[in-house]
This record gives structure tokens, C-alpha cells and sequence, in this order.
């Protein structure tokens, strides 16, 4: 009864994918968690609650400070800290400060995700081949755009046609709006730009209803699970489509230790985990595993997986695993103010902002001399309400009931190259709880990076100035250091030469090819998108190669 | 800058739709061992001295005040649960402070001031919050009446009568429209 025909470790964004898309195909799936059960809509606490109903709205206490003191340097806060870990029972080794932001329960940060879904172009693809860095990857644009259109289409994403190259089209549900600032600035920066464009962003909610799931009811209280379905997450989509199929074996609080390898037959024969619980070990078998514990939790596994064949982790034959880990660089960029539109208002809470697609160096017109890569804008445009006036009474009071004038900001999001020692090691001393190695993290943002951020913020500004925009102020906030974007990628990296890479062109181990790691570890350079659809999109590919190879025998 | 400051900025900047905007508030540091200090958390004597203060700040006009919208309890648990010690006693200090500037202007403390005379005291202390804000250097503490001002504005706009009366707000919008009519004296949006 430990038996399936596949075992995938993790239930988040790309977990929930290969969970779906095995269980589909019909193979009898265990799924392992190391966290809780979080059933979709049941286990969701602070779904439906007002603001009011908080006991310290907008606010950190001082026991979430002290025991989620790395969760609340990102957007963790009192109303959805139940899905980040306790940084106290979970803690890893800052060689370099590095911001590891986890959720460990069923559906992972497919809870809390931002939804933000952007194709890759070959721009992406064949960046490391152009510079000359780092290696190639091993596939194309035209190898998973079939697979992005395949996931668009399941997860529901709005967002807007506009071909360009760099940031191709998808599968959309109709886009969300723009508000009466915005519309102005995208129609602005057309005109006096010719590299750059305003859209709305591509976002993971439902603008329409798709199957029994939505519509988006526009509450901008996603991160909390949303009761409506009105967005992606595995507990709303992937997992119940999993278990309609009758294959679906879920198992939480399941801390997998390792890959259980058979020497002779050169195959990963099942898991052992411990019971977060019970801390009793336990053991299950099948033909094919999925590691999509995360980037930092399926390399560990691979690093804990220890035999005679591999004395320095599983498919570590290469040395690559656990190297050049990435993640975007970010919080940086400009806000301004506008006296316009002062007769207008919006109506709702639209969960999404604009984007600006990267314009650095996509063609020889935008050519930088002074970096490789670029980055694109996140933001928006809205009519906030002053947060305090001069005075006290009444006069106070009115004041703080109106809306102020419109403001706008732009964040930049940028590429953060791979570098062999940016890398995660497992501790040769320290343990957690259950007797598993701490991680050492040893990562930075180097000479590129701060180049190119120096642009990302003068460039902002650059852009809300040309649209009109007054007052405009610049940022940079010095301590966003790397794993705060919650972009962590890398370590377990994709290419065609199993001397230089860990994984090959089907994210299949090159050495041992019953072993496949479809998360955020198979990235073999970073983009500047956010990068989950990419996950989503390879992981059904994979899943869809697995299952082939399975039927032929060559697994 | 500090993060309530951040917040009221970040709040400003984005209105209704905070999209990722928590994220861009700077990391708080790590709180100061909560300590057990006297005075917290606060009795309901006290309670009830900062709901009088929170009234006289946002006073019931034609809708509640913070009085009904009980931001003296708010206060109390916000102090208690989220301040480090520095701002805690700093806060319960300012306590005796409002009843030394009372009776010092008025010749009986806070309680026993009648509205206009309470409203006096805490006008002359908002102006000394400011004038101190302004020469405020890396490193010293906070003004205890901007404490107050800032709970107080936080603790009624978000209660239920101060975003459901004197704001407006709306549980399940159900759609998204970019562009309304606004006409000056429109209420805003609670969240």
C-alpha cells in the first residue's frame, strides 16, 4: 500500500501541475507535504474578514516580528501570516543575508503568490548562448509555448494582446481595466517613448467565469485564499482536478529526507520522509518522482540523497547542484503625484497593476554598454486617502474623508545572472527539529545587478516624469537582499551536457531518468518575469514526456 | 522614517488597491522582548482617559466618534501587542503628561475639562508633535501625542463605524471600473 506509480514532493504552483496532469494520464499519484492539510475554502481564516475584524489592522505585533522575523520582511502580515512559516522552527544559515520566504502547507505559495504570468521569448532563451555565459538552455520558445498556451487555458489568465516580441501573447481572459491615470500615462509613454509600453498586467484571476471557478469578485484579498476560486492557487484548481480522477493519494505533514536509488538497476526506486509529527520515518515506492519541493527544498533533497553512486547528492555528477541560484532584484524605482482626474474616482479592488515590458536591450536600438539584461515595471496608478492631516476635531476628520489626489509608482523588477558560487550548501553541523541538515545560503547581487539598478530607478522616474507626473521622488531600497522577491530559482539547472548541468532539455535528472525537477530549481537564467506560468508550463511538458516514456518502458 | 509613517505614505500613494504594496513598507526590526511592563496592559480607567483623547481628536460630527468606534481599547491592545518598550512608555507616560498640560491650562486634568478646554490642551500638543518632528534627530524616541494622533486615526478609520460611516466600503465589490464620476464631498473608499 506505499506503492503508487508516482510520488511528487510539494503541492505548490508546479506540484499541483504535475499532480494534475500524472493523476490525469492515469497514474496513481502520492502527493507529499511537509506542512498541513489547507483544504480550499474550509481552512481559509481571514477570507471574508472586514477590516475591523483584525486585532492590530495594518499592523505587525510583536510576537509575529519576533517569530516571523524573515516572513515579514516581504508581505507577510496579521492577515495571512497562517500561511508562512514560523522562522524559529524553520531556520537556515545567512552566509550572505538572504531572505528565504516559505509557506509550508498544502498548496504552498500558490496561496500567496502575486499571480503575475509572463511568457518568456526567446530573447529569455537564448540570452546565455548571446553572452556567452553561464550555458545555453536546452530549449527554445517554440519547444513550451504550446505548454504555456496548454496552462493559460486551465488557469485562467487575463491580460491584453499586444505582439510584442519580447513578451509574447498567451491564452487571455479579457483584461482587467485601467484606471483614468493610467489610461493617460500608458497613452503618455506611447507617444514620447518608442521603446517602451504601458499594459495592464497578466494576472492569474478571472475576469469571466471558467468552469465552477469565479469570477474574480475584486475584494484585493487573494493572499488570504479566495472563497470565490476567483484566482490560481493548487488547493482551488490543480489539486481537485487531481483528485476527480480517483488517482490522487495526498499526504501532509510528510517531510521527505531522500531518494531512495537503486544502484544496479541505475533508478530512483520511492521517497523516505519523516512525519513532521510522529518523527517516525516511513517509506513509499514508485516508478517515477517529481520534485517540486521548491528551488532551495528539491535540491536539498537531491543533496540529502547520499549513496555509494552518490557521495555528493543525487545527479550531482556535474558539481552544478546547489550553484547559481538567482533570484529578481527589486524594490526600486519612482512614485509620483498627479493633479488630474480630480472628478474622477474608481469603483472596486482591482488585484493587479500595469506592466511595462522589458525595453533594455532587446534589439541593437536599445543596446546598453554598461549591463547585460534589463528588467520591467510593475505598478499602478490610484487615488489614495491621506493617512494623516494637520490639526485635531472636526475639521480633522473631514479632511481624512475625502480622497487625496492621484499618485503613481513604478517598481522594477530585474534579471539577476547565474553565478556558480551563488549557491546553497547543506550544513556539515547544524540540524533542524527532525535531524534533517540547515542550509547554508550563500548568495548576492553582484556587478551586473547594481548597474543595471541604477538604471531601473533612473529610468522610472524617467518615465513618470515624461508622463506628466509631479513631485516625482526616486527609491531604492538598499536592503532588499536576495530571496525577497520570492523569485528563488536555480541550483538544479537545465542544459544538454550532463558535465554542465544537473537536468536535461525534459527537466529528467541526466542520471538518473526516473527523477524529474520541474520548480523553480531547473532554471538555467533568471528573465525578469515573474516566473511561475514558466513553471506551470514545464512541469506539464515534463509530466506529458514522463508519462511517454513510461508506456514505451524506458523508465 | 518609520513604519507607520511608511504605511500612511504607501496607504496614500495606493488608496484602495495596495498591490504588493505592503512590500515595499521597510522591514520592521525585530521587536524588543516583550516585556511585562506596569501599566499594561492598561485599566480600564485608562481606557476610558483615551477614548475621551481619541474623541477630542475625531469627535462625533454627524457621524460616530472614535469614542463609539472604542479606540481606547484599540490603543490599549496596539500598545500592548505591537509598540517596543521605547514607544510604550513613552505612550503611557504622554497619559500623565495630556493630565499635567490640563491642569496646568485649565486647573483640573483631562477628564474633568469640558470639550472645548480638551480640545485647547490637545491642539497646543498636536502643534508641540509637530514643532518635535521637526527637529526630531536618528534616535530619538517618539512624541507620545503623535502616538496617540496615529491610533487613533488608524484605530477609527479602520473600525467598523469608521469605514462603513465616515468612509465608505464595500465587503464584495464583484467588478473593477477604472473611472467614476467623483464630486468634491464624496466620501473615499475605507480600503
Amino acid at each position: 500500500m506505499n506503492t503508487f506509480d508516482a510520488i511528487v514532493v510539494g503541492s505548490g504552483i508546479s506540484g499541483g501541475w504535475a499532480a494534475k496532469e500524472l493523476c490525469e494520464k492515469g497514474l496513481k499519484t502520492l502527493v507529499l507535504e511537509r506542512g498541513r492539510q489547507v483544504e480550499h475554502v474550509r481552512d481559509y481564516p481571514t477570507a471574508t474578514m472586514n477590516p475591523w475584524d483584525f486585532r492590530h489592522p495594518g499592523t505587525l505585533s510583536s510576537e509575529m516580528k519576533e517569530k516571523q522575523h524573515i516572513q515579514v520582511r516581504g508581505f507577510c502580515n496579521e492577515s495571512n501570516s497562517h500561511f508562512f512559516v514560523n522562522d524559529l522552527e524553520h531556520p537556515y544559515n545567512q552566509v550572505k543575508p538572504f531572505d528565504w520566504i516559505r509557506g509550508y502547507h498544502v498548496g504552498g505559495r500558490s496561496l500567496m503568490w502575486g499571480r503575475q504570468c509572463y511568457r518568456w521569448s526567446d530573447l529569455d532563451f537564448e540570452a546565455n548562448a548571446r553572452d556567452g555565459i553561464a550555458i545555453d538552455w536546452p530549449i527554445r520558445y517554440r519547444d513550451i509555448a504550446p505548454w504555456y498556451s496548454y496552462v493559460e487555458k486551465f488557469a485562467g489568465i487575463s491580460g491584453s494582446r499586444e505582439s510584442l516580441p519580447q513578451l509574447p501573447d498567451g491564452e487571455f481572459l479579457p483584461p482587467m481595466e485601467m484606471n483614468c491615470l493610467e489610461k493617460d500615462i500608458a497613452q503618455k509613454i506611447s507617444s514620447r517613448f518608442t521603446d517602451r509600453r504601458m499594459i495592464i498586467g497578466r494576472v492569474a484571476n478571472l475576469t469571466r467565469g471558467l468552469k465552477d471557478r469565479g469570477p474574480c469578485q475584486f475584494r484585493n484579498a487573494c493572499d488570504r485564499g479566495c472563497p470565490f476560486s476567483g484566482y490560481f492557487s493548487s488547493n482551488s484548481v490543480t489539486l481537485p482536478a487531481a483528485r476527480a480522477t480517483g488517482n490522487l493519494t495526498l499526504r501532509p505533514d510528510a517531510i521527505v529526507m531522500e531518494v531512495l536509488y537503486d544502484k544496479d538497476r541505475k533508478k530512483a526506486t520511492g521517497i523516505r520522509i519523516i512525519d513532521a509529527n510522529t518523527k517516525k520515518t516511513e517509506e513509499f515506492f514508485a516508478k517515477i518522482i517529481f520534485l517540486n519541493a521548491s528551488t532551495i527544498g528539491s535540491t536539498f533533497i537531491l543533496m540529502n540523497s547520499r549513496s555509494d553512486a552518490f557521495p555528493n547528492g543525487m545527479g550531482n555528477g556535474s558539481d552544478q547542484l546547489g550553484r547559481n541560484l538567482m533570484d529578481h532584484h527589486y524594490r526600486v524605482g519612482a512614485s509620483g503625484q498627479s493633479e488630474d482626474f480630480r472628478d474622477q474616482y474608481f469603483f472596486g479592488r482591482r488585484a493587479n497593476g500595469i506592466y511595462v515590458p522589458r525595453f533594455r536591450n532587446i534589439n541593437e536600438q536599445t543596446r546598453r554598454t554598461d549591463y547585460i539584461r534589463g528588467f520591467g515595471f510593475q505598478g499602478g496608478a490610484s487615488r489614495g486617502r491621506p493617512g494623516s492631516a494637520e490639526g485635531i476635531g472636526a475639521e480633522l476628520k473631514d479632511a481624512l474623508q475625502e480622497p487625496g489626489g492621484w499618485s503613481m509608482w513604478l517598481g522594477a523588477w530585474g534579471e539577476h545572472l547565474p553565478y556558480a558560487d551563488n549557491r546553497m550548501t547543506l550544513s556539515k553541523d547544524r540540524k533542524d527539529a527532525w535531524g534533517l541538515p540547515l542550509v547554508d545560503i550563500d548568495c548576492e547581487f553582484r556587478e551586473n545587478e547594481k548597474i543595471m539598478r541604477k538604471d531601473m530607478m533612473n529610468s522610472a522616474a524617467e518615465t513618470l516624469e515624461a508622463a506628466g507626473l509631479k513631485n516625482v521622488q526616486a527609491f531604492d531600497n538598499a536592503d532588499a537582499y536576495p530571496g525577497l522577491c520570492i523569485h528563488e530559482m536555480g541550483t538544479a539547472r537545465m542544459g544538454n551536457d550532463p558535465k554542465t548541468s544537473v537536468l536535461n532539455r525534459w527537466n529528467q535528472l541526466h542520471e538518473v531518468k526516473n527523477v524529474f525537477v520541474t520548480d523553480g530549481a531547473c532554471m538555467t537564467s533568471s528573465a525578469n518575469q515573474n516566473p511561475s506560468v514558466t513553471y506551470m508550463a514545464l512541469t506539464a511538458r515534463a509530466a506529458d514526456y514522463a508519462v511517454r516514456e513510461l508506456k514505451k518502458g524506458s523508465l | 522614517m518609520n513604519r507607520r509613517d511608511a504605511l500612511n505614505r504607501v496607504a496614500l500613494i495606493l488608496g484602495g488597491t495596495v498591490v504588493g504594496g505592503a512590500a515595499f513598507l521597510e522591514g520592521c526590526k525585530q521587536a524588543d522582548k516583550a516585556a511585562a511592563l506596569t501599566g499594561l496592559p492598561m485599566s480600564a480607567e485608562t481606557i476610558a482617559f483615551l477614548d475621551e483623547v481619541a474623541e477630542t481628536i475625531i469627535p462625533t460630527t454627524n457621524t460616530p466618534g472614535a469614542k463609539a468606534a472604542q479606540v481606547g481599547a484599540f490603543m490599549n491592545t496596539m500598545v500592548t501587542d505591537c509598540y517596543d518598550e521605547k514607544d510604550q512608555k513613552a505612550f503611557l507616560a504622554g497619559i500623565a503628561s495630556i493630565d499635567q498640560a490640563c491642569e496646568k491650562a485649565h486647573g483640573h486634568n483631562f477628564m474633568k475639562a469640558t470639550a472645548d478646554q480638551r480640545k485647547e490642551v490637545l491642539t497646543a500638543l498636536d502643534k508641540e508633535q509637530k514643532e518635535y518632528n521637526k527637529n526630531k534627530k536618528e534616535g530619538d524616541g517618539n512624541h507620545y501625542f503623535s502616538l496617540m494622533k496615529q491610533l487613533t486615526l488608524l484605530g477609527y478609520f479602520s473600525s467598523e463605524i469608521g469605514a462603513t460611516q465616515a468612509l465608505r466600503y464595500v465587503a464584495v465589490p464583484g467588478r473593477y471600473e477604472g473611472c467614476i464620476p467623483y464630486k468634491k464631498g464624496d466620501k473615499a473608499w475605507a480600503t
